[in-house]
């Protein structure tokens, strides 16, 4: 049996992995321009469905771009050496999810031509323009703790560059949960605990986008991970993806106590059709439940089960944002409190959304530019684990 | 030596008196199309009272009216309004769940003291005149749509496809948020929104919520109103009465 394919083919199929990358990016960058040229008319989204689709995959990425980072805190802050030789991989990967989801959010904007706008006009009562220096403030301190550990003379700077990543992207995810928290209006938002369960989310999610990238890596150059290496990361995503349900469950229990919320719950669990499908089978079943059993069963854990557990959680993610952002503002503003309200623009209704190719494709594109980097990085720079003769 | 000072003396004189006469028509003309440059001020503070119990059910004049004054596609006789459709003004039918009292109000934007609307955005477009009237700078504006996520009243517009035939004095452009401007281009010459003009049963009462003597303040002490959402604590300079 031939285990290893001839370094010609890997060659090969590397460059039609970014072809195919640099396609979906394409199709990505198409569709802005088309947005832009025909207007939001072509995507799905309305004057009740503000935010759609793009804003599903921007903001998944960002999050999962601070979570992932995870992995380098844990070596750096930590000291952990397992983590530590995986840290400038969570680098790259922090980086090239940052870029892919910024592009997405930047893309969708009903004026990306006046970028330069929102990075010369600043609103300092806005969560906004905060996150916009939050996010380029990331792509810098990211930067220079890969320089930290990549270059040796600077080694010994990457302990505290880490710990700056590490404060940094604590307050870049709690920014992007106050992006939701701040308002006040809407039922699905406007509470504290968004910041903490976006930080405890981005930890499962930033975990199984780097377990899928490690196994690719590991399976691409037939190496085998490490054992204990395999269960320690196992059980931590596990810990993590129960955390994050514990926060979510949390979320939603308060919710119901409140009467004037109980509505809005009923809506986003029970009866609102595609969110309460998404939100129990989507997320609770296939994002928690099915990759926890394969993490912790006796008979499963090993390789693939972990793989599998982790494209789940990937997946059980989308779910969650999609009911979060799209359902939360499918349910219609309390205007008027103790009445029922019809209107021609939508009062008192639910809002319809239906996903349109061109906003679908923008969104891939975002996951192909974050793939497009990774991928480049790991082929030109030393991303990949070292692993130490002996791990402790 | 004499000649040459009286022939500059000439020269200067010649081009002073033709630099005037160059420039004063455009200085007149600039006048004219700015009217008065008194700058807005907070002493005034822009508002509306709508009495809620004359609001004809099935009346739709504000809403068309508002729609021709601002060149809003809404006004069209097809009807159907799409959910990417502007509406600056709308008529919402309300039932109170307890007693089933009917009800019919316009709703608009609501010129908040606080407006979240300015809070969220990311670049100043949303911004509020001293006057107290919420406006989108359409320069500004990058198309974020964090205003309308932000505010309480679904009183904001994206326009999602591009615009023909504008109305001069109302600016609009695709791809950024628009609300109602309480008809700020009339408000500024004079004249009242164009809703309060048209209401037939004369519902709507514009005036000046800080003058205690208009005709506005003086029905507010001697009437029971709310703002709605209070409980926000936005200060809205719309009020309603009857609710």
């Amino acid at each position: 049996m031939i285990s290893r394919p001839p370094l010609q083919f890997k060659d090969r199929l590397f460059y039609a992995l970014v072809a195919a990358g640099g396609l979906v990016v394409l199709m990505g960058l198409y569709a802005a321009h088309m947005m832009e040229e025909h207007g939001h008319i072509i995507t799905g989204m309305n004057n009740q469905i503000v935010w759609g689709t793009p804003h599903v995959f921007a903001i998944f990425l960002i999050i999962t771009a601070s979570g992932v980072l995870n992995v380098s805190s844990i070596g750096s802050v930590f000291n952990k050496p397992a983590y530590k030789t995986r840290a400038p991989l969570a680098g790259l990967l922090s980086i090239a999810m940052l870029a892919g989801g910024l592009t997405v959010l930047m893309l969708d904007l009903g004026r990306p031509d006046r970028i330069i706008v929102a990075a010369t006009h600043y609103n300092p009562t806005s969560v906004f323009a905060w996150n916009i220096l939050l996010y380029s403030g990331m792509f810098a301190a990211v930067v220079v703790y890969l320089w930290t550990m990549m270059e040796q003379r600077m080694n010994s700077w990457s302990r505290p560059a880490g710990f700056l990543v590490f404060i940094w992207r604590f307050i870049l995810t709690t920014g992007t949960g106050v992006i939701f928290s701040f308002l006040v209006a809407r039922q699905a938002y406007g509470t504290a605990i968004l910041p903490p369960m976006f930080i405890v989310i981005s930890f499962a999610w930033g975990m199984a986008v780097f377990h899928v990238v490690q196994s690719a890596i590991y399976a691409w150059n037939n190496k085998i991970l490490d054992e204990y290496v395999q269960k320690r990361m196992r059980n931590l995503m596990g810990v993590f993806v129960i955390a994050a349900l514990y926060f979510v469950a949390t979320y939603h229990l308060t919710n119901m106590y409140f009467a004037r919320q109980t509505e809005f719950e009923r809506f986003i669990l029970i009866t609102g059709g595609v969110y309460p499908l998404l939100f129990w089978v989507g997320y609770v079943l296939i994002g928690n439940l099915l990759p926890l059993l394969l993490i912790y069963h006796p008979a499963f854990g090993k390789t693939r089960s972990v793989l599998v557990a982790s494209l789940l959680i990937i997946f059980g993610g989308f779910s969650l944002l999609y009911v979060f952002i799209i359902g939360g503002q499918a349910f219609p503003l309390s205007i008027f409190p103790g009445f029922e309200a019809s209107s021609s623009f939508g009062d008192g209704a639910i809002g319809l959304y239906n996903p349109s190719i061109p906003e679908i494709f923008l969104g891939f594109g975002g996951v192909g530019i974050s793939f497009l980097i990774t991928a480049i990085g790991i082929r030109v720079l030393d991303f990949v684990p070292h692993e130490k003769p002996k791990s402790p | 030596m004499n000649s040459i000072d009286t022939r500059r003396r000439g020269f200067l004189k010649t081009s002073l008196g033709a630099a005037a006469v160059a420039i004063a028509p455009g200085m007149l003309l600039f006048d004219m199309a700015h009217g008065k440059s008194e700058a807005v001020s907070s002493k005034v503070r822009w508002g509306m009272l709508i009495d809620t119990a004359n609001c004809a059910d099935g009346c739709n004049d504000c809403v068309t009216a508002c729609n021709k004054e601002n060149g809003l596609a809404g006004g069209s006789s097809s009807g159907g309004l799409s959910p990417t459709d502007s509406q600056w003004i709308r008529k919402v039918e309300l039932k109170d769940m307890r007693g089933g009292r009917t009800l019919s109000l316009p709703m608009m934007c609501q010129h908040c003291e606080n407006p979240p609307c300015v809070d969220v955005c990311p670049t100043g477009a949303s911004f509020k005149r001293a006057d107290g009237i919420v406006l989108v700078d359409k320069h500004l504006c990058i198309g974020c749509r964090y205003c309308m996520m932000a505010c309480p009243y679904k009183a904001r517009s994206f326009v999602h496809e591009p615009l023909h035939d504008q109305k001069p004095d109302v600016p609009r452009g695709k791809g950024t948020v628009e609300s109602c401007t309480m008809c700020v281009h009339r408000v500024d010459s004079g004249q009242q929104p164009a809703c309060a003009e048209a209401c037939p049963n004369k519902s709507i009462l514009f005036g000046n919520l800080n003058d205690p003597d208009s005709e506005i303040s003086k029905k507010i002490r001697t009437v029971a109103s709310i703002q709605v959402r209070a409980d926000l604590g936005l200060n809205t300079g719309i009020r309603y009465q009857g609710i």
